[in-house]
């Protein structure tokens, strides 16, 4: 069978959401992880548990907020108005955000575990030697808590890719812009053409297959290896 | 250790009770219930409908909505709905011919009115004098008839491609409204049904010579062909009170 152009411009679409959410993530939930794997502050727990929201919350809850936020007359359309940038509904960067928000605590958690994984010790040594902390940071922390910049990579990459129900409600369905693979399944499903909805629907489970996978063999050969101390 | 086993133990008791009680709503209802499967554009009057009937009848109707689509979809795979309210004709056909539904059962009860909504005016025209183009909410055309209607309607004025750009697609023609409602879309097209307590001077009703008609059926399915509820209630649906309702509430 072969594959429709609109098929494919949302295999594009998922994959380069998916890769900009990611690195996003990376760099904003590194210094977020660090501080909640580092931090004493009371506000350590609270601050946890709103990150860790969106594993629970319904995405009809974070579309329908998003939706009302990226509103005219919402914080965030105001936002972007006032900074000439237009509506994010719609649009590629709005699926960005909503992403973002969405696959945050599956890259955070990981991040967070591996820090607190580290312990003071290398880092105490580390200062012994004059090592300062920024420098601590990139030489000591990130080669120690690879497996965790990993798994955070992976899971923040697959959790965009399966996302559905934000895409569904701040999206709009636009070919090539935001409709991505799994809103386009959906489609296929409700037109009858089951040839095309099997075609991706088998794509996405060989691609989440192999993703966890590769997350459980990664997290094997790390047991083996002593890391996590 | 105890304590965990009592824990254990009371959580077991709890799926058992409720289990039960599952059984026995069930099993002992006398007075029938009925599950209506209901096109998003006919979820507001349906509503009323359902509270008119429930006025005379010991029965109980509920509602599940949906795209005539994905109703359809579920229907074939084996959903437990009684009767289909369709946004089109060829859905509830189609399931008679599959047959998945009562052939005599089916009625047009409705005609739908496409209409052109932007909830605020005033807004919207200072932003057209500063340029800016407007994003357009329709229901995706390929699984919606008001979708359909709408881009029908663009093509017959001959602005199709002029405005392609700017559109953007509701999973229904509820999450349409809904685009427009909340304001990220500025104007779109949607069911005067569905606009019927918004201000007047908000929505302009599209002109029938514009698109084809929206004839709306229902079908009995075959799943209720022995519920007296759901028998009774379609039966309402074809008296002239419920006729009257749902012209008042924006069709023909």
């Amino acid at each position: 069978m072969e594959i429709s152009q609109t098929d494919m411009a949302a295999i594009w679409l998922t994959v380069r959401l998916a890769s900009t959410v990611t690195l996003l993530l990376l760099l904003i939930g590194t210094p977020i992880a660090w501080w909640l794997a580092q931090s004493r502050s009371c506000l350590k727990a609270p601050i946890g548990a709103l990150l860790a929201l969106p594993l629970i919350l319904p995405p009809t809850v974070i579309g329908f907020y998003l939706l009302i936020a990226m509103s005219p007359d919402g914080f965030l359309g105001q936002l972007t108005r006032a900074l000439g940038i237009g509506s994010l509904a719609f649009s590629f960067w709005g699926l960005v955000l909503a992403s973002m928000l969405y696959s945050l605590p599956f890259v955070v958690q990981p991040l967070q575990n591996a820090f607190e994984a580290i312990g003071k010790r290398p880092l105490e040594v580390a200062a012994t030697l004059h090592s300062s902390p920024i420098d601590r940071f990139f030489s000591v922390v990130m080669p120690l808590a690879k497996p965790g910049f990993i798994t955070a990579t992976i899971l923040g990459f697959a959790h965009t890719v399966g996302e559905f129900g934000v895409v569904l409600m701040i999206g709009g369905n636009i070919p090539g812009k935001t409709q991505v693979i799994s809103v386009k399944i959906y489609e296929h499903v409700e037109l009858f053409e089951y040839g095309q909805a099997h075609y991706l629907s088998a794509l996405m489970i060989g691609f989440s297959f192999v993703v966890l996978l590769g997350l459980y063999l990664l997290r094997g050969q790390k047991n083996k290896l002593g890391m996590g101390f | 250790m105890g304590h965990k086993i009592m824990t254990k133990n009371w959580i077991i008791k709890a799926i058992i009770g409720s289990f039960l009680a599952g059984i026995l709503s069930t099993s002992t209802a006398n007075a029938g219930e009925a599950l209506m499967a209901v096109a998003s554009n006919f979820a507001k009057p349906m509503q009323q409908l359902i509270v008119e009937f429930e006025v005379d009848s010991p029965h109980k109707i509920s509602m599940t909505i949906g795209s005539s689509g994905k109703i359809y979809q579920q229907i074939r795979n084996a959903a437990p709905f009684d009767g289909f309210f369709s946004a089109d004709q060829a859905k509830p056909l189609k399931l008679v011919q599959d047959g998945l539904a009562v052939n005599d059962s089916l009625y047009t009860y409705a005609i739908g009115q496409l209409v052109m909504w932007s909830p605020d005016v005033q807004k919207r025209r200072a932003k057209a004098v500063k340029g800016a183009r407007p994003t357009i909410a329709i229901a995706n055309p390929k699984t919606a008839p008001y979708g359909a209607a709408a881009i029908e309607v663009f093509k017959h004025t001959g602005v199709m491609s002029e405005f392609k750009a700017q559109l953007v697609y509701g999973e229904n023609i509820a999450q349409a409204h809904q685009f427009i409602a909340t304001g990220v879309a500025e104007f779109g097209f949607v069911a005067l049904s569905q606009v019927m307590n918004e201000p007047e001077d908000s929505y302009d009703i599209v002109t029938e010579d514009m698109y084809s008609p929206i004839k709306q059926d229902f079908v009995l399915l075959k799943h209720g062909e022995t519920n007296q509820a759901a028998l009774d209630f379609l039966n309402f649906m074809r008296s002239k009170k419920a006729a009257d309702i749902v012209k008042s509430l924006g069709y023909k």
